[in-house]
């Protein structure tokens, strides 16, 4: 009985304690119930989310960079194929390990290895290293045959920027190299395009349009794993190519002004006389810009950065001259409209031993028997001295600066196409006070007459002056990429018929003239100075006779320029040395400028020849080759012209 | 009498027709859904991990059927032989144990490793009810009864910790209990060692290892180190609430598939299922669970001994322990202590100790009307 009761007493008891159990167990599994269903159902969305920020990983792809052509549509900046290989950190276990593999494969330097193992310091775990940028054909088929034994190697067929043309254009278009940081808070373009291996502009048009040439980049989605091994492509938004860029440039007449630089320090600059489209803007010594792309090396930079002749400095457009006598034309334009003289005003040039005297000091004709007497026209022709000197007193720097100015002298031609250009300096009584401090004397409005003092000009800025007398003394706006709004009819018209009407506005005054508008006051004034410029080059004592062309077609008017670098002293006059006999840093720079043909002008020139000599021997004969080239090449550019307009 | 001739004598036939179908069903269907769990974490390849898991369950089952037919009152006779054996295999752990990721915690059996603390699971279990089979209900609380059960379950419970093993300790220990509170002890008992547990916290915390600690204290803050100690707990719960209502299908998960989900074959087995098939999915599974726990419940009301009865009610509670624990931990509501998923999670022994104790839970069913004598 006992045993009967006990064996009752504990079943009952284990039925009571099971059924508090069970209690507790549906409890329980009520209570994972709701967190499931709270991790499911309610929070779904925000689990989603984090599944697929773990699982998604986006690379950015690098857009193609915009074709920059010339205006015949050769292509200047290009983007070429090029082999690459790439290491993804993600897929290579030991690093050294792949690296040492490489290098003996595609012999890399330790200039290269070094930079590989910096780059590697900058990305993250997962991101893909360039390993080498341009690889040859031999090396790259050499890789592909070892690539199975380099964990993480990827062959890459790639794009790089390649310019054609090298040397020739430099100083233009400029180079491409990858984005510092500097340039990425620069530019908002590049912040928001930016992409490891983006190259950007460096300098020049490159540089200045980046803003069109950079296209938006691609994204690659993919899936990956925990370790951000990539699994799969999920998408691919396709980077797009940045927009093609026209210039202005004629290739042709860029490397023939680039070859008749060669072995010079110089520039030569040509422009529309009607669009202010340049032609050819040449500068020399020059480099090589594709040695750039991929980072260039201590060596060749060295080369370049310590010639003597400075190829990194864009002459045309960054280099100061005096202008010499080319400015004897704006000089006597600004008498003449001024009212100062009249053309048949006689001056008496009696050589070194009388020369031109104000409050003692001497001033000196560059002729040493002199030139005897002078007209406005034959002192321009012959590029007499005293002439101006007398002239420049008349004058006044004053207004001397005012015409100068309109013409293109003491401010940047381009603007903002070339950061490094310069503005130059046009001198006059104001500036000197409030920058030097001092007053202005006499004597120094007297050498500005012949372009030296404290002139300073670039040669783009003479080939523009040139422009705007020989188009018949209109403004216009230079260019190096092809506006394609510009209608080249119309203002050629507009300008046509107005040309021979004198202006109606107080011209005279130093105020602010729009494009296409009149510069002059009376346009006889701007034809007796071209026809002067005429005489210079095509009569007899005119001091650029020898350069002529005789054909008509190809016939110009221009002037020549002397500039001296220091103070010519007595002995140096008693001396009288040929060019060759003077040091090199102290022969005088040679400069002439230019437009072409005379009876229908329609291209402007400007050469100058750092330490060239004198500017007939120098400068002119250049000028002369350049001419005729690019008057033979004027018929296509109008075809090319029409085409465009078409498209 | 009648019950003795019974006892001796059950017809093949008589057993056969005592068979408890539908838990072979249960245990069936929980097996297939794990053999294709185990080849999602493969990736849909039908390798390794799938194959060994297909073997064991192939193996384990046949086991399991066969041991149904053995004796409940031979299980009985045995019980502290199997708790002693248990002990024993546990001890050559200390000497022989292989070691893996910083535990040792098992003996190398050439076919597979076996993990005595998973076997001394249902071993504990076993002895446990064969104790208390004895013993009046008055004599539960006198001291000798009280302190008796109490040694026996720290000896492994130590041994285990020491491997070192919480989660399978743990649940050693709340099977023990489970029964010491079946059996009937009084429940101040219970009340007094929880408030001692609470009292003690602290000291507890001081000698658990480093990394216990972190577990913790990641447990409770997940997001304190989310690629360290956090890392699979944060991992865990993006994939099943990424599941969603209907998950995200068969092979298709991703966070396991992109191996962001770590342990994914045994601990963490119900976050790959759930992120596959979803909260439908997961609670269709919890049922099985529970239709299991339910269906030894019920056997073990049909058993006339004791010890059968507190058996079955006993290896119902651990079960629903097991599984309560593993999925309370991949779902963030208890820390990650490491306890498998039975039968869906991969590894031999904790499938081998459950086809055991559900062998013993068959056997009581067949020989349910056994009488067994003190």
């Amino acid at each position: 009985m006992i045993k009967r009761n006990n064996n009752l007493d504990k079943n009952k008891t284990i039925n009571r304690r099971l059924f508090i159990l069970g209690t507790a167990k549906v409890g329980l599994l009520g209570l994972i119930t709701s967190r499931l269903y709270n991790l499911q159902i309610s929070e779904k969305k925000k689990y989603e989310l984090l599944s697929d920020k773990n699982r998604f990983r986006e690379w950015k792809t690098p857009p193609k960079r915009g074709v920059i052509t010339d205006f015949y549509n050769n292509v200047i900046a290009d983007n070429k194929r090029v082999y690459q290989v790439h290491l993804s950190l993600d897929e290579t276990k030991d690093f050294n390990n792949s690296i040492f593999k490489l290098k003996n494969i595609i012999n890399l330097s330790d200039d290269e290895l070094s930079k590989i193992y910096e780059k590697k310091q900058k990305i993250k775990p997962w991101d893909t290293i360039v390993v080498s940028e341009n690889l040859s054909w031999e090396k790259f088929s050499k890789l592909n045959l070892y690539l199975h034994e380099i964990e993480g190697a990827k062959p890459v067929l790639s794009t790089s920027r390649y310019y054609p043309y090298s040397n020739d254009l430099v100083h233009i278009v400029g180079y491409v190299g990858d984005a510092s940081p500097d340039d990425i808070i620069k530019n908002e373009k590049i912040e928001k395009n930016f992409v490891p291996g983006l190259k950007v502009g460096k300098i020049g048009i490159e540089n200045s349009t980046d803003q069109i040439l950079i296209g938006n980049y691609g994204i690659k989605r993919y899936e990956v794993n925990s370790s951000g091994k990539k699994i799969r492509e999920i998408s691919y938004k396709k980077e797009t190519q940045g927009e093609n860029l026209r210039t202005t440039i004629d290739i042709e007449a860029q490397k023939l002004a680039q070859k008749l630089l060669e072995n010079k320090a110089g520039s030569i600059c040509a422009m529309d006389i009607y669009s202010g489209e340049i032609i050819a803007m040449a500068s020399s010594p020059t480099y090589d810009p594709n040695k750039f792309t991929y980072g260039i090396n201590k060596k060749d930079w060295n080369e370049i950065k310590n010639n003597k002749l400075r190829p990194l400095v864009n002459k045309s457009i960054a280099g100061l001259y005096s202008p010499g006598s080319t400015i004897k034309p704006l000089v006597a334009l600004a008498a003449l409209e001024y009212g100062i003289i009249n053309p048949n005003l006689k001056i008496k040039c009696k050589g070194h031993d009388h020369p031109y005297e104000l409050y003692g000091q001497k001033y000196h004709c560059w002729k040493k028997n002199g030139h005897g007497i002078m007209s406005l026209r034959n002192a321009i022709k012959q590029s007499c001295d005293i002439y101006f000197y007398e002239v420049a007193r008349l004058l006044g720097v004053d207004r001397l600066a005012i015409i100068a100015k309109r013409y293109g002298l003491g401010s940047k031609v381009l603007e903002n196409i070339f950061s490094e250009e310069k503005k130059g300096l046009v001198p006059s009584t104001k500036w000197k006070k409030q920058v030097l401090e001092q007053s202005w004397y006499l004597g120094e409005t007297v050498i500005t007459g012949i372009g030296q003092g404290y002139i300073q000009t670039t040669p783009l800025q003479l080939c523009l002056m040139t422009a705007q007398l020989a188009n018949g003394g209109f403004k216009i706006k230079p260019n190096i990429i092809y506006n394609s709004n510009f209608n080249y009819e119309e203002i050629l018209s507009k300008i046509e018929s107005e040309k021979n009407k004198p202006s109606k506005a107080n011209i005279l005054k130093d105020k602010n003239i729009n494009f296409y508008e009149k510069l002059y006051k009376n346009p006889k004034n701007i034809k007796i100075v071209l026809d002067a410029m005429y005489g210079s080059t095509n009569e007899q004592f005119g001091t650029s006779f020898r350069s002529r062309h005789v054909d008509k077609k190809y016939r110009y008017a221009g002037k020549t320029g002397t500039s001296q670098v220091r103070r010519i002293t007595d002995k140096d006059r008693e001396l009288d040395l040929d060019t060759s006999e003077i040091e090199y840093k102290n022969r005088d720079h040679a400069l002439f400028v230019a437009f072409a043909p005379y009876d229908k002008p329609k291209y402007a020139i400007s050469v100058l020849v750092e330490h060239g000599g004198s500017g007939s021997k120098a400068a002119a004969p250049l000028a002369n080759k350049l001419i005729k080239k690019i008057i033979d090449r004027d018929k296509d550019r109008e075809i090319i012209r029409k085409e465009i307009k078409i498209i | 009498m009648i019950y003795s001739t019974l006892n001796s004598n059950y017809s093949f036939v008589d057993k056969l027709k005592s068979v408890d179908y539908f838990l072979i069903l249960l245990v069936l269907i929980i097996g297939a859904i794990s053999v294709f769990s185990i080849y999602s974490t493969e990736s849909g390849d039908f390798s390794f991990y799938t194959k060994n898991h297909l073997i064991r369950l192939i193996a384990f089952f046949s086991l399991f059927l066969a041991l149904s037919f053995v004796r409940v009152s031979t299980w009985y006779r045995h019980a502290y032989i199997f708790y002693l054996f248990g002990l024993l295999l546990l001890l050559l752990v200390i000497f022989f144990g292989i070691s893996a990721s910083g535990s040792k915690r098992w003996i190398n059996l050439f076919v597979f490793n076996l993990q005595p603390s998973e076997l001394m699971k249902i071993a504990v279990i076993v002895c446990f009810a064969r104790y208390y089979h004895r013993i009046q209900s008055v004599d539960i609380e006198s001291y000798k009864y009280l302190l008796q059960p109490i040694i026996l379950l720290l000896i492994p419970c130590y041994l285990v910790i020491t491997q070192p093993d919480l989660g399978t300790a743990i649940l050693i220990a709340g099977s023990g209990i489970a029964i010491i509170w079946l059996a009937g002890l009084n429940i101040k008992y219970f009340i007094y060692s929880g408030l001692l547990l609470l009292v003690s916290l602290p000291f507890i915390i001081s000698v658990l290892k480093p990394y216990q600690k972190s577990r913790i204290l990641t447990f409770f803050n997940p997001e304190r180190d989310p690629l360290g100690a956090g890392y699979q707990i944060i991992q865990s719960k993006i994939a099943i609430g990424s599941g969603g209502m209907h998950g995200k299908g068969f092979l298709q998960g991703t966070q396991s598939y992109l191996e962001f989900l770590p342990e994914k074959h045994t601990d963490f087995i119900f976050t790959l299922f759930s992120e596959e098939f979803g909260f439908i999915g997961s609670i269709l599974l919890i049922f099985l669970y529970a239709l299991m726990i339910y269906r030894i419940i019920k056997i073990g009301f049909s058993c006339r001994s004791f010890f059968a009865k507190l058996y079955c009610f006993g290896f119902s509670t651990a079960l629903f322990l097991y599984v309560f624990v593993n999925i309370a931990m991949v779902v963030g509501l208890l820390p990650i202590v490491g306890a498998p998923l039975p039968i869906m999670s991969y590894g031999g022994s904790s499938m081998l100790s459950i086809m055991i104790g559900l062998s013993i839970v068959m056997s009581c069913k067949i020989y349910s009307r056994e009488i067994i004598s003190n």
